[in-house]
């Protein structure tokens, strides 16, 4: 699909004279790098935490670029990369059903219980 | 079910809860954020040739150790805007062939010439500056990928602009000459700066839409008067002028008022008139089609050492 969008804003001048700009999505380029994620772990003793994309031929590569394009400021002590197309989500339009039995369970946290004000340290 | 799929976006919108790359959206809000993100990215690397003119010529090894370091950001900020564009469904050529053949387009800004050291100072105290200011309120945009990306870039600007000011400040303490030549600089960037901010109100027709979105959070003049509310006060410091007779303040309103701008010239330049346009395409295309044997050996050695991998295995 592609139409003419006109809207101008920061970052956006609108179409060039030669016509809209291709914007679909289905277009694929072989020679193009594989696409990886990037975790971080921002500090020993805490978790990795996703911070981004990048395109690598390999992984070695892949963990040098996240270095250049995610840590120039200390962000991090340790790198994941893993190739996106490893990655297996959730479906959203499932979300509700998916973690709709842990929504009437209030009994899983420790607020559900009623206990008299004498109990000290629990 | 399409009506009620949008109302479920509007809501989620209105309710400030972040639109997630393999959630529901209108296919035109998502073709409206390509294009924005993907223009973006592109004005970050594009970005990089005025200042990249400077760094062998930067007057101490201090002052070339920070414009490295600053057009480095400026490539990073690139990068994570694409892969944000990427989670839309575009590829990162797509994008780049849209760079190439002139179909997206780029801030206008970065078609005007880097002319003299001073010039360091004020692309980073104007031109980071409108774009700092333009950017802040993206760090809350609708679209998850987006906003997080701008946090980042964020973090990044605010010593690109204190840095070109510190520039400035020095000229501004120098020799005659010294002086002179950061009047200049600010005299030929200061209109420019403004028009980054883009199209008038009344002129962007779709900015309602946009806002509506929360693509966009303020109106391109809100921002631009916030602008030149800052810079005519820290231009005092530095003991210059901007390039403008009718700037004045205006007590009633509690703002600048300034004189009209040109936007002969702005579209001028937006359509490749403008006085660098063809030079900065130029240095593009030819860094991409230069790199070509490094991205094709990387990948073909790659792929070389899997099938080795795989028949060890
Ligand atoms: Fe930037
Ligand atoms: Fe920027
Ligand atoms: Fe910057």
């Amino acid at each position: 699909m592609s139409f003419q969008i006109n809207k101008l804003y920061y970052g956006d001048y609108g179409e060039s004279k030669n016509g809209a700009a291709d914007i679909s999505t289905t277009q694929q380029n072989a020679a193009e790098w594989p696409l990886w994620e990037v975790f971080i772990r921002s500090k020993q003793g805490l978790d990795h935490k996703h911070a981004g994309s990048l395109h690598a031929a390999d992984a070695a590569m892949a963990i040098e670029n996240a270095r250049d394009v995610y840590t120039r400021r200390m962000e991090g002590v340790s790198l994941w990369v893993v190739e996106s197309k490893y990655i297996h989500a959730s479906n959203p339009d499932e979300a509700g059903s998916l973690y709709d039995p842990a929504n009437d369970k209030a009994y899983r946290h420790p607020t559900f219980y009623d206990l008299p004000e004498e109990v000290k340290y629990m | 079910m399409e009506q009620n799929l949008e109302k479920i976006f509007q809501d989620k919108i209105d309710r400030e809860v972040r639109i997630e790359p393999k959630d529901w959206m209108p296919e035109k809000y998502r073709q409206t954020l390509i294009r924005q993100i993907s223009q973006h990215a592109h004005s970050e690397i594009i970005g990089m040739l005025p200042e990249g003119n400077w760094i062998t010529r930067a007057p101490s090894l201090r002052r070339k150790a920070i414009l490295l370091a600053k057009v480095q950001d400026e490539a990073g900020h690139g990068l994570y805007l694409y892969s944000a564009a990427e989670t839309l469904g575009i590829s990162r050529d797509q994008m780049y062939d849209q760079l190439h053949t002139g179909k997206a387009k780029y801030s206008s800004i970065f078609n005007y010439p880097s002319l003299s050291w001073a010039d360091m100072g004020v692309v980073g105290w104007l031109v980071d500056g409108a774009a700092i200011m333009n950017q802040v309120p993206l760090c809350r945009s609708s679209f998850g990928p987006y906003a997080r990306a701008m946090v980042r870039v964020c973090k990044e600007e605010s010593f690109h602009q204190r840095q070109g000011f510190e520039i400035l400040y020095v000229l501004s303490k120098g020799t005659e000459a010294q002086r002179k030549m950061a009047q200049d600089a600010i005299n030929r960037w200061w209109w420019p700066s403004l028009m980054m901010f883009g199209p008038k109100d009344d002129e962007s027709p779709n900015t309602i839409q946009s806002m509506k979105w929360k693509i966009k959070r303020f109106s391109n003049d809100e921002l631009r008067q916030k602008f030149v509310d800052v810079c005519a006060e820290q231009v005092k410091v530095l003991g210059f002028t901007l390039p403008d007779n009718d700037l004045k303040w205006n007590e009633e309103r509690g703002h600048y008022d300034f004189g009209a701008i040109n936007w002969d010239e702005f579209w001028q330049v937006v359509q490749g008139n403008g006085p660098c346009n063809k030079e900065r395409l130029d240095a593009r295309k030819k860094a991409w089609e230069e790199g070509a044997w490094v991205r094709d050996a990387a990948l073909a050695y790659a792929n070389k050492k899997a099938k080795q991998k795989q028949a060890a295995a």
